[in-house]
C-alpha cells in the first residue's frame, strides 16, 4: 500500500537535474521562498525572537511579583504611560503582560515556532523527499504567520493597549470594550492576528500531513518513519481538526464584539447600563476555547516528545525502547486529546456529571504518557550515553514531563482541582508539563539540527552552560509555585496584599523572580551561540551525532531539492544503533540488508530478498512541478 | 558620567568573555578536544546530572517539610476534609513516582554514561515489560478515579434541604451577598432592574424580596450546610474560599452554586492559628479586569446561636431604602409596609 502510494505520487530520480536551472534571487531564495528549509529558518528565527519578547514580558511581570514595593520609573522610557505616576505597573498592564506572554508563547512560539520549524524542516529530510508536497502553500503558511505576527505586535503600541484578558480571552470581559481596556482595539487586532494564525496553522498543517503520506522515498513505511516524523504527523492532524474549532470560536466573538449578536452574552449590566444580549452563553465560548485549547497542548507538547526520542535513541546509542508502543502512545495521546477539552471547566457551573465523564476521560490520558517516560528510561537504561547539548536538553524535557505530568493527575480529578483550580499550582504544572518542556523540546531540536541547518556546529560548552543555567533557572522558578498553589493563592493577580490569606511567601515570590531573571538572561548565551555559530561556528562534519536518519545522507549545504542524485532508499528502521555484530554502533536507514550480514537478525536476513525488488521501483518524478 | 562608566565596565567585560569564548574554542580545535567524545565534558555532564538529582531531592524533602505549616492552609469546610485527604493520597502516589522517575532518569544518565569501550545494549523491546508498565498506571489510575468520582459526586450533589441561602454577586470590583430574610426565600431578580441603589436588581413585585436584606459581610452558621447561590452581573468571576476549599465561577446569565459546610467558627479559628485578627475571606479566581486582585469580601461563620441573632437583627433592604416602596405593585403594597415596618401611606 505504501509502496504504492510512493509509486504514482513520489518523484522521478532522473528528472532531478532539472531543479538545478532555477535562478534564484534574493528574494525567491530568502524572502518569498519555496524552500522547505528556508521557510524552517523563517519559522525560528521568528519564533526566536517572540520567545524574546514573551521571556522579557515575563520578565517585567516577575518584577512586580517579586519586588512589589520596587519603583519600576527605569522602565518608563520603554513602556510610558504603562507605569503609573507612582512608578508601579499599571495593574490593567499587568493583565496585558501576562495575556501576551500566554498567547505568544503559547501560539507564535511552541507552536509555530516549534512545529514550524522542525515540521518543515524535518519532514522531507527525514522522509526522503525533495520538498514538501505544496511548496507554494508553505511560503504563504509562513507569510501568513508573519502577517499575524505584525498584527499582534502592533497592538502593542495601541494607547489602550494589547488584549488583557488572559491567554484564554474569556468573555464576557473580552468582549466587552467597557469592561477593560485591552478589550478595545488590543482584543480587535488579537482576534484578527489569530484569525491569520490559523490560517498559517491550517496551511501548514494539510502540507505536514500530505507530505508524510504522499512523498516518502522508496522503503520508508509507516513502520521504520522516525518517532519525529510521525510526532509531527500526529501534531499536524490534531491541528487540522482543532484550530477550525477555535477560528469559528473567535468568530463568534467577533460577532458579538462587533455586530451585536448574542452568542456569548446574557444578562450583563455593565458601566451603568442594562445591555440588550439575552440568551448567549458565555460558557459555550469556554467549550469551543479548550476543544482547540486542550489539543493545543499536545499539539505544543508531541514534536517535543518526537524530537527527544530521536535525540535519547541516538546519544544513547541504542534503539528506542519500545518504538511501536512510541507510536501507540503517540496516537493514544492525539486522539484522547480531543475528549478531555472540559477538565479545564470543572468549577464553571458546567453540569458535575458532564465533569465526572471529563475526569474518567482525562486521567485515562496520563496512561500513555506514562508510558512514554517509561520507554524514555529504558532507552536510556545500559545505554552509552553521549551529553551532547541536544542530550541534555532532551534529558532535562523527560525531567519536566514527570514533574509537570505528575500534578496533571491532581488537576485532572475534579474533587481536588475545586481548591486548585486557576491557582499557582496550575500555573506551575503547565509551566513545567507544557511550557518548559516543549521549549526544551524544542531547544534540543535546534543544537541537534542547528548542523544540518546551518552546516555548523554550536559551541558545546556555551551549551552546556546555557542548559544547566536553564535547566536548574526552570525547576526554581516553577517549582516554588506549586507551594505557593497549594497554599491557594490565584493566578493573574497583581498583588497579594489585598487579602490576609495570600499575604505571605513574600520571599519565595522574590526568589522565584530572581531565578526567572537569571534563567532569561542564560538565553542571552543561546542567542549568541546561534547567531555566532551560523557564520562562525566549527564547520560540521556530515553526520556529527552517527545518526541514523536520512537527513544525515544529504550535502553538507543541501539544496533545493536536499539530494544532488537519486533520493536514498530506505532498507530498515531508523533505531540501529549498537547492533550486535556490527562494526559501528549505528547502521543508517539507507544501508541494505544485503550489506549487513554479520548483524542482521534472522527475520531480517528474509527481508534481503525483498531487497531487490524495491530498488527496481521507478517513481516518477515529473508530476513535480517547479 | 557614572551611567557611562557602567557602560564601558558591561561592554569591557563582555568583550573580555567574548574573547575568552573564541580562545577556548580554537584551543579546543587545536588539541582535538571536540573530536573526542569520552570526555572531561560528558563526564561531568554525567557528575552534575546526579548531583543536580541529590540536592534536588534533599532540597525537595527539606521544603515540603519545614514549611509545612506555611503552604497548607487550615481547613474549615466538611468536604474540605474529604479533597484534602485525596490530595495528600494523591501526593502520596505520584511522590513516589516523582521520585523513582527522576532518580531512575539522572542515574541512568550518570551511570551509562559514554565510554570508549563500553557499548549499549541492543534491546528494542520486550512486551512483557511494556505491558506491565501500562497496566499498573491504568490500575492505579482507575482507582484514583474511583475515589474521586465518589468525592466529586459527594460534593456535587443537591444541597440538603434545611441549607441556609445566601445569593453571592461578583461584579467589577467587589462581592455583594443578599439573605432571604425571615420568609427564607429570596426574592425575584432582573438584571435589567438593576440601577446603583438596586444592585442586585430584585424585583418587587415578588412580594419573598420584601424582608431580603444585604448585608455588608457573609456570615454563615457552624455546622450548617449554607448554599451559595453564585451570579455574576458584568464578566466572569470566581467565588473562593480558600478555608473551606470552595471555588465555582459566577457566570452572567447562568446563576451556579456550591454548598458547603463550615466546621469552625471564625473565632476557632483565630485560636487556631493563633492570629487574633484572624477572618475569612472570600476571593475572586477568575481574571475579571483591572480591580482582579483586590475583590475581597469578609465572611463570619458564626455558632448557630450567634447567627440567628445577626440574622434577626438584620434590617430589610426595603427598609432601608423606602423610596423602592414605589415600585411594589399596589395589591401588595400593605404586605410590604408591614414586612418593612414602614408605613407606606406616610
Amino acid at each position: 500500500m505504501d509502496q504504492h502510494i510512493a509509486e504514482t505520487t513520489g518523484y522521478h530520480d532522473a528528472e532531478w537535474h532539472a531543479h538545478g536551472h532555477h535562478k534564484e534571487s534574493f528574494v525567491t531564495k530568502y524572502i518569498f521562498s519555496q524552500d522547505h528549509k528556508t521557510i524552517a529558518k523563517q519559522f525560528l528565527i521568528t519564533g526566536i525572537f517572540w520567545a524574546f519578547i514573551g521571556g522579557i514580558l515575563s520578565s517585567i511581570f516577575r518584577l512586580q511579583l517579586g519586588y512589589p514595593d520596587m519603583s519600576l520609573e527605569w522602565l518608563r522610557p520603554l513602556l510610558g504611560g504603562w507605569i503609573t505616576d507612582a512608578g508601579k505597573l499599571d495593574p490593567e498592564f499587568y493583565l496585558a503582560l501576562v495575556t501576551m506572554h500566554g498567547t505568544i508563547m503559547v501560539f507564535f512560539v511552541l507552536t509555530a515556532g516549534l512545529s514550524g520549524t522542525f515540521a518543515n524542516f524535518l519532514i522531507p529530510l527525514q522522509i526522503g523527499a525533495r520538498d514538501m508536497a505544496s511548496g507554494f502553500l508553505n511560503m504563504l503558511s509562513y507569510w501568513f504567520f508573519f502577517a499575524s505576527s505584525v498584527v499582534m505586535l502592533c497592538s502593542f503600541f495601541l494607547k489602550t493597549g494589547p488584549a488583557a484578558g488572559g491567554w484564554v480571552v474569556y468573555p464576557p470581559l473580552s468582549a466587552l470594550p467597557q469592561a477593560l481596556q485591552g478589550s478595545q482595539g488590543g482584543m480587535t487586532l488579537w482576534l484578527i492576528a489569530m484569525a491569520l494564525f490559523i490560517v498559517s496553522s491550517l496551511l501548514g498543517g494539510i502540507n505536514y500531513i500530505t507530505t508524510i503520506i504522499n512523498l516518502r522515498t522508496r522503503g520508508m513505511t509507516f513502520a521504520r518513519l522516525p518517532l519525529t516524523i510521525w510526532a509531527l504527523f500526529l501534531t499536524a492532524v490534531i491541528g487540522v481538526l482543532s484550530f477550525p474549532v477555535l477560528f469559528s470560536a473567535a468568530l463568534l466573538l467577533i460577532f458579538d464584539r462587533s455586530f451585536g449578536t448574542s452568542f456569548y452574552l446574557s444578562d450583563i449590566y455593565i458601566g451603568g447600563e442594562a445591555l440588550s444580549n439575552q440568551g448567549g452563553s458565555a460558557i459555550l465560548f469556554q467549550h469551543l476555547f479548550w476543544f482547540l485549547g486542550h489539543p493545543e497542548v499536545y499539539i505544543v507538547m508531541l514534536p517535543g516528545l518526537g524530537i527527544t526520542s530521536e535525540i535519547i535513541s541516538t546519544n544513547s546509542r541504542k534503539p528506542i525502547f519500545g518504538y511501536r508502543a512510541m507510536i501507540g502512545s503517540l496516537l493514544g495521546i492525539a486522539v484522547l486529546s480531543f475528549i478531555v477539552w472540559a477538565h479545564h471547566m470543572f468549577v464553571t457551573g458546567m453540569n458535575p456529571f458532564l465533569g465526572s465523564i471529563f475526569m474518567i476521560l482525562t486521567l485515562i490520558i496520563a496512561v500513555p504518557s506514562a508510558v512514554k517516560v517509561f520507554n524514555y528510561l529504558a532507552t536510556m537504561w545500559k545505554g552509552n550515553i553521549r551529553f551532547t547539548p541536544g542530550m541534555l536538553f532532551s534529558i532535562g524535557l523527560v525531567s519536566f514531563f514527570i514533574s509537570g505530568g505528575l500534578t496533571g493527575i491532581f488537576l485532572g480529578n475534579a474533587a481536588i482541582d475545586i481548591p486548585l483550580h486557576d491557582t499557582y499550582f496550575v500555573v506551575a504544572h503547565f509551566h513545567l508539563v507544557m511550557a518548559s518542556a516543549s521549549f526544551f523540546g524544542m531547544l534540543a531540536g535546534v543544537y541537534h539540527w542547528f548542523p544540518k541547518m546551518f552546516g555548523r556546529m554550536m559551541d558545546e560548552k556555551l551549551g552546556y552552560i546555557h542548559f544547566w543555567l536553564t535547566f536548574i533557572g526552570v525547576y526554581l522558578v516553577f517549582f516554588p509555585m506549586h507551594y505557593i498553589g497549594i497554599a491557594g493563592f490565584p493566578r493573574r493577580y497583581y498583588s497579594w496584599t489585598t487579602f490576609d490569606v495570600f499575604n505571605s511567601f513574600t520571599d519565595l515570590n522574590t526568589f522565584v523572580t530572581v531565578a526567572a531573571l537569571i534563567t532569561m538572561v542564560a538565553q542571552f548565551l543561546f542567542l549568541f551561540n546561534f547567531f555566532y555559530s551560523i557564520f562562525r561556528g566549527r564547520v560540521a562534519p556530515p553526520n556529527p551525532w552517527q545518526s541514523n536518519t536520512l537527513e544525515w545522507t544529504t550535502p553538507l549545504h543541501p539544496g533545493h531539492g536536499n539530494w544532488p542524485g537519486a533520493i536514498p532508499t530506505v532498507y530498515r528502521w531508523p533505531y540501529d544503533y549498537s547492533k550486535p555484530g556490527a562494526e559501528e554502533d549505528y547502521i543508517p536507514q539507507h544501508i541494505p540488508y544485503s550489506q549487513t550480514m554479520e548483524s542482521n537478525l534472522p527475520h531480517e536476513n528474509d527481508l534481503i530478498a525483498l531487497e531487490k525488488e524495491e530498488e527496481d521501483i521507478v517513481i516518477d518524478e515529473s508530476s513535480e512541478s517547479h | 558620567m557614572f551611567e557611562v562608566a557602567i557602560g564601558l565596565g558591561v561592554i569591557l567585560v563582555l568583550v573580555i568573555l567574548l574573547l575568552l569564548f573564541r580562545v577556548q574554542s580554537l584551543l579546543n580545535v587545536a588539541r582535538g578536544s571536540d573530536k573526542k567524545i569520552e570526555s572531561t565534558s560528558n563526564k561531568v555532564n554525567g557528575a552534575l546530572l546526579l548531583l543536580f538529582m541529590i540536592v534536588s531531592i534533599i532540597a525537595f524533602f527539606w521544603y515540603s517539610i519545614a514549611e509545612f505549616d506555611n503552604y497548607t492552609l487550615p481547613n474549615a469546610s466538611e468536604h474540605g476534609v474529604l479533597t484534602d485527604r485525596m490530595f495528600w493520597v494523591t501526593t502520596a502516589i505520584t511522590g513516589v513516582v516523582f521520585i523513582l522517575a527522576n532518580a531512575a532518569l539522572f542515574y541512568f544518565a550518570f551511570r551509562y554514561q559514554y565510554k570508549d569501550s563500553g557499548k549499549a545494549l541492543f534491546y528494542p523491546d520486550n512486551h512483557k515489560l511494556e505491558i506491565a508498565w501500562t497496566v499498573i498506571p491504568a490500575i492505579v489510575l482507575t482507582l484514583l478515579v474511583g475515589y474521586g468520582l465518589k468525592v466529586w459526586t459527594q460534593i456535587t450533589n443537591e444541597p440538603p434541604e434545611e441549607s441556609e441561602v445566601v445569593e453571592v454577586m461578583g461584579y467589577q470590583f467587589a462581592w455583594k451577598v443578599r439573605y432571604p430574610g425571615k420568609d427564607g426565600m429570596l426574592g425575584g431578580y432582573d438584571y435589567r432592574l438593576i440601577d446603583p441603589v438596586n444592585e442586585f436588581g430584585v424585583d418587587f413585585s415578588d412580594k419573598a424580596s420584601f424582608d431580603d436584606f444585604v448585608p455588608r459581610e457573609i456570615h454563615v452558621p457552624k455546622g450548617k450546610p449554607v448554599l451559595l447561590k453564585i451570579r455574576a452581573r458584568d464578566v466572569l468571576h470566581s467565588v473562593y474560599l480558600p478555608h473551606f476549599r470552595v471555588k465555582m465561577d459566577a457566570v452572567p446569565g447562568m446563576p451556579t452554586r456550591f454548598w458547603f459546610i463550615p466546621t469552625k467558627s471564625t473565632e476557632e479559628m483565630r485560636q487556631e492559628t493563633g492570629n487574633p485578627d484572624f477572618n475569612y475571606e472570600l476571593a475572586c479566581t477568575e481574571i475579571c479586569g483591572r480591580g482582579h486582585f483586590s475583590m475581597r469580601l469578609i465572611m463570619v461563620v458564626d455558632e448557630p446561636e450567634d447567627y440567628e441573632k445577626w440574622y434577626n437583627s438584620q434590617e430589610p433592604w426595603l427598609t432601608q431604602n423606602p423610596t423602592y416602596l414605589s415600585k411594589v405593585p399596589e395589591k401588595l403594597q400593605e404586605l410590604a409596609a408591614v414586612t418593612t415596618g414602614i408605613n407606606s401611606k406616610n
